[in-house]
């Protein structure tokens, strides 16, 4: 089977997920990719040209209500889950760039 | 109180021959014998018997009660119930305890109905065998060396097994109806759009879908009619008329037309599976039903389209686990490397595997060649349904191509596993909806499923064949050693 997706496409796609892979990993995902990718590529024996894509099985409209404030989480509520919090905020390591 | 129904069980309670309490205690104690094989719980609720308790005094004060007050029920871990964990059988919603209400489980509580606990899963309600959950790999009830089909494993395991009333589960491409097929249960996948999914963690919100897992077709029916109700917090919720499904119940389906197609028959379903089936087909005929043969071109393009779709809305509702507000966190010096070490400790290979497919068809260069076009043969395979029930009320065909298959066979190969859900997953494409119940054993005494589809919004129709063919096959739905 040909190569669609090589190790390095895997640690591309990794880096977009932030996901980590060691190198015996990243092979074996990179395996089953191609596995399951070379199955999928059975969709291209079907002409597509004039079909309009589905996102949705029904119809799906844009449900609005009036703009009036309503009870929602207390801030305690929202934090109590939370690994890591300080003076009500979610506490996180520092951001490097 | 094992083989009751829920209408026999509230009658019962009502007229205080078993109290809430007695009926809690009967299924804690058979979750304390049979779980330590079986392993269906994630968690069973402590306060359930004090629950219990408290609709007994109410009752005993002749206070009005819900219809289903006192009676015990257990939900698939990705559905919310307030205050009790929730983790989705994955090591990163540890210790998650949400801190609202679902609507699924709020309007089972309405009814009257108590948690007994939630129910294992593949991680995520990502597999076919429960073999992808973190903390309990659930076994078959009818022989505990096979699997219980997944996702929705632990749910179809407590059922079959008297350890609940019923349960909930979820469907994304056959996760409610496959392991009620190896379970030999009653599963309902209800119409996109039918069930609430505010409070369903989401796997693929085009596609998810919560249904009732039970072991009869009445209770299927009456805990549908519960729970199929419209939600202002969903925006893909049916605004469609509240029903009785149990009306439906009549076993009267004559003049009724249902097609066979021909590719759900195809290669890979075994000959006991096609024997039980068409064992079934002759039964709907004799009860005055029009059988017709049809046919569905684009079934055999249904798993790779839903591999394409199904990831690509995992990998992006899989993004909010960054162990910031919820579950699992890694400790790391910067923020970046917090992500990277959460996510990849937090999500088993399944998960992962899924999140870097989802990833990939939606990335640069590839979206059209993949999404895109996966979109297109959506439209195919929905037209492909849209066509038949022009000409048949109803679709009949195998649930799973196989019984229950062994711990361990399938989990080396991703692949062979997905098309485990060959005859289920066309269905979460176009919408419908599906409902599988047992139609007899192979040769192992292992259950055998048979599946009806219906069109949208089209449940009371299934539920009414279903429900006749029930009545007459008679088929046990528990094992005989677990009674």
């Amino acid at each position: 089977m040909s190569e669609t997706v090589s190790k390095q496409d895997v640690m591309h796609i990794a880096t977009l997920a932030r996901l980590q892979f060691d190198d015996e990993t990243a092979e074996r995902f990179k395996n089953d990719l191609n596995n399951i990718l070379g199955y999928i590529d059975k969709l291209n024996e079907l002409n597509t040209d004039n079909i309009e894509p589905t996102s949705h099985a029904l119809d799906v409209y844009t449900v609005t209500r009036p703009d009036k404030a309503a009870a929602s989480l207390s801030n305690e509520d929202a934090l109590k889950n939370s690994a890591s919090t300080e003076n009500g905020c979610f506490r996180v390591p520092k951001v490097i760039e | 109180m094992l083989g009751k129904n829920l209408k026999q069980l509230s009658e019962a309670l009502n007229k205080k021959e078993i109290s809430s309490a007695e009926l809690t205690q009967f299924y804690l104690d058979r979750i304390a014998k049979y779980d330590g094989e079986i392993r269906a719980y994630n968690y069973v609720n402590p306060n359930v018997l004090d629950q219990a308790k408290a609709v007994d005094a109410k009752r005993a004060k002749g206070e009005a009660l819900p219809a289903y007050a006192g009676i015990p029920m257990a939900l698939k871990d990705l559905i919310i119930q307030k205050d009790m964990p929730a983790t989705c059988s994955s090591r990163i919603l540890e210790g998650f305890v949400p801190p609202f209400q679902g609507t699924a489980a709020g309007l089972l509580e309405d009814a009257g109905f108590l948690c007994l606990g939630k129910l294992s899963m593949d991680e995520f309600a990502m597999g076919s065998s429960n073999e992808t959950a973190y903390y309990k790999q659930t076994r078959n009830p009818w022989d505990t060396a096979k699997v219980p089909g997944g996702s929705s494993g632990g749910s179809a395991a407590s059922v079959a097994a008297g350890l609940t009333t019923f349960a909930l589960g979820s469907d994304t491409g056959g996760s409610i109806r496959q392991p009620a097929s190896l379970c030999g249960i009653v599963g309902m996948k209800p119409t996109y759009g039918r069930v609430s999914r505010f409070g369903l963690i989401a796997f693929a919100s085009s596609l998810d879908q919560i249904g009732p897992m039970t072991s009869s077709i009445y209770d299927n029916a009456a805990v549908l009619s519960v729970i199929g109700r419209y939600d202002k917090k969903d925006s893909t919720c049916f605004n469609t008329p509240e029903a009785d499904y149990t009306k439906y119940l009549t076993g009267d389906v004559k003049g009724m037309k249902i097609g066979v197609p021909k590719e759900y028959f195809a290669e890979g379903i075994t000959q006991e599976v096609r024997d039980a089936v068409n064992g079934a087909i002759k039964a709907y005929e004799a009860m005055g039903c029009e059988i017709v043969e049809i046919s569905m071109p684009h079934t055999e393009y249904a798993v790779a389209t839903y591999y394409i779709l199904a990831t690509a809305e995992a990998s992006s509702n899989l993004g909010r686990y960054d162990g910031i507000r919820f579950g699992y966190r890694a400790e790391a010096d910067n923020l970046k490397d917090m992500y990277y070490k959460t996510r990849s400790e937090g999500f088993g290979d399944e998960v992962k595997r899924r999140i870097m497919l989802g990833t990939y068809v939606l990335s640069a260069g590839y979206y059209d060649a993949y999404y895109i076009k996966a979109q297109k043969v959506r439209t195919l395979i929905k037209q492909d349904f849209v066509q038949a029930f022009e000409k048949v009320d109803a679709i009949i065909c195998p649930t799973s191509p196989t019984t229950a298959f062994k711990a361990g066979e399938k989990m080396n190969d991703p692949l062979q596993m997905y098309l485990s859900d060959i005859n289920t997953i066309s269905l979460n494409l176009y919408g419908g909806c599906g409902l599988s119940m047992p139609c007899g054993f192979d040769k192992d005494g292992m259950p055998i499923g048979v599946q009806l589809l219906g069109k949208y919004f089209d449940e009371g129709r299934l539920y009414n064949l279903a429900y006749a063919y029930e009545q007459q096959a008679k088929l046990p739905v528990m094992p005989e050693k677990l009674k």
